[in-house]
């Protein structure tokens, strides 16, 4: 699993300068929850990491991302190997205008993965899930003998990973974004995931989703950790609490306390993360 | 009450365009049918013009209607060959600078709103320059000059409306510029693109003026891309120019040719759209 270092991050959008010199680690395995009021920069941040900030219009980056010592934001870099090793889960879920199975082998298929790479994929995958039934044997047999079998069997575990699969078993062929919001979300970590990424960056993934379906993402996630580091931005402070083991506080694109989640949510050292945490600032 | 009064008002405000509308849409059809139905006999789209044609005497009008079968297909297909790519470039992820994008698509405006008979000109010129006789060729490449800003900036419009977390979403594969646009983007705008089909191929069945000089005008069916060619706004122009009613009644006969042709594309153009609209995101 790779290491995240952020060294003297400065991001700008044109005039307006976001995150102002952030230096911090991300410890890999972990879930590691960026917190702090809206505004503050958490989204800026958190795509500053796979350079999907570039995206926005007069943004200026200013310092280093190290993935395992390399700088994204070198000149060399590549950045299409850079955003497949680092996934991106965003706020509200946005469907490929396509099936829910394309939705999924459409960046295997992009990376040109398959055949023999594609069964290749699917055993790390269960080697990594040992408790979690992703590829069933009968499936595993049909993957043999059908045309396209392989990537059948690729969704097949992706969606079981993401928890999809027996809602969307029988329409497979049905557009995507006739989904409800939390099926789609669960279909975008399936898809995230697909591109076997390292590291997943999720930027607050529930907050559009009822309950019960973020219930189901926090379950994801702290099953993943295992394999992945994740980088989670979060409004609410209960679900970092609940599930983050690292902890990031930003105030005014500042970075004011980082340490153990269970240190800086509940016994914080800094004035402003106490008020923050005490809802006196939001 | 002031508001019930500027309810009923509004109403019959917009009762009424409608009506005109309407109206005169219904009233174009029904000058054209009543005049050209008992003229259009089975010789009219069959036959090309005999001897004393435009005399009142046998033959018809299918070196026409091959004519502009040819150049308006012709010139919608060389004409979305250019257009694609170049609408898909106008995007920001290809033109950073919005000013650059701004005065192609302001140009893109001013040649949209180019009277065709400046086209034309402009066409005859280059082909006397180039000592090319007026042609099926000369037509078609006039025709698709003709084209290439409304298509251009109709399909830009649908490709402005493309969810920015679309494009993010994609690009957070790892994809390309190039997939992104060719596999993502090209989804969303393909019922864009029926209707930039639709109004160009609208506008150029229907064009008399720059074709005038460009394709010419013979009473052969062209056999060749270098042979002059016939077409329906001209065969009316000739036809309703003569002395003769009868002749002149062939001349509606032809506009109601030429009415069920734009109409038969259009609908094709809409079903096409539809069908391939099942995934788009809305
Ligand atoms: N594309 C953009 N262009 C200009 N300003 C932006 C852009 N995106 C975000 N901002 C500004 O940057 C600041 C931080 O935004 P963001 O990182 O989205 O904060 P958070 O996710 O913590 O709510 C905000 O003040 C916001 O208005
Ligand atoms: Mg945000």
């Amino acid at each position: 699993m790779p290491h995240i270092s952020i060294r003297n991050l400065k991001v700008s959008y044109g005039a307006h300068n976001v995150l102002k010199d952030i230096t911090v680690d991300i410890p890999d395995g972990q879930i590691t929850a960026i917190i702090g009021p809206s505004g503050c920069g958490k989204t800026t941040l958190l795509k500053s990491l796979n350079r999907l900030i570039e995206l926005q219009e007069e943004v200026k980056v200013n310092g280093k991302v190290l993935i395992d010592g390399d700088n994204v934001y070198d000149p060399q870099a590549d950045i299409l190997s850079l955003r497949k090793k680092v996934g991106f889960l965003s706020q509200k879920p946005c469907p490929l205008p396509m099936s829910i199975y394309d939705n999924i082998a459409f960046g295997p298929r992009i990376h040109g993965v398959k055949g023999k790479q594609i069964l290749e994929q699917i055993e790390e995958l269960e080697k990594h899930c040992p408790n979690n039934e992703v590829c069933p044997a009968n499936t595993r047999n049909t993957a043999r003998t059908h045309k396209n079998g392989e990537m059948d069997l690729l969704v097949e575990c992706y969606l079981r990973l993401a928890g999809l699969w027996d809602e969307v078993k029988d329409r497979l062929r049905m557009p995507a974004s006739k989904l409800s919001v939390g099926q789609q979300q669960r279909l975008a970590l399936a898809r995230t995931l697909s591109v076997k990424p390292e590291v997943i960056l999720a930027d607050e993934p529930t907050s559009s989703l009822d309950p019960v379906s973020a219930r189901l993402i926090e379950e994801q996630f702290q099953m993943l950790k295992q394999n992945y580091t994740i980088v989670l931005v979060t409004h609410t402070l209960r679900q970092a609490r609940r599930i983050a083991d690292h902890a990031i506080f930003l105030y005014l694109g500042e970075m004011i306390e980082q340490g153990p989640a269970s240190k800086v949510l509940c016994a914080p050292c800094e004035a402003k993360t106490c008020a923050y945490i005490s809802g006196e600032i939001s | 009450m002031d508001r019930l009064l500027e309810e009923r008002l509004f109403k019959v405000l917009m009762l009424s365009s409608l009506t005109m509308v309407v109206g005169s849409l219904f009233a174009v059809v029904a000058v054209v049918v009543l005049n050209g139905a008992p003229a259009l006999t089975p010789s009219m789209l069959t036959q090309t013009p005999k001897g004393g044609y435009y005399l009142g005497k046998e033959g018809g009008i299918l070196n026409a209607i091959i004519g502009s079968i040819y150049l308006a297909f012709g010139s919608v297909l060389l004409a979305l060959l250019i257009s694609i790519p170049a609408a898909l470039s106008l995007q920001r992820d290809y033109i950073k600078k919005t000013k650059v994008a701004y005065s192609i698509r302001l140009s893109l405006d001013v040649l949209w709103g180019t009277p065709s008979i400046v086209y034309g000109a402009f066409g005859f010129t280059v082909m006397l320059y180039l000592g090319m006789r007026a042609s099926l060729l000369g037509g078609i490449i006039v025709l698709t000059l003709l084209q290439i800003p409304i298509m251009i900036r109709a399909i830009d419009e649908t490709v402005k409306l493309v969810p920015a977390e679309l494009k993010e979403t994609s690009y957070a594969l790892g994809t390309t510029r190039f997939e992104t646009t060719f596999k993502i983007v090209i989804i969303q705008v393909l019922p864009g693109i029926a209707t930039a089909v639709l109004l160009a191929f609208g506008r150029s069945i229907g064009d008399a003026a720059s074709i005038l000089f460009t394709a010419g005008y013979t009473d052969n069916i062209p056999g060749s891309l270098l042979d002059p060619a016939a077409s329906l706004p001209l065969a009316i122009f000739f036809q309703l120019g003569t002395p003769f009613p009868e002749v002149q009644q062939r001349a509606y006969a032809s506009a109601l040719v030429l009415l069920v042709i734009v109409l038969v594309v259009s609908v094709a153009s809409r079903a096409l759209g539809q069908r391939f609209s099942k995934h788009i995101l809305r």
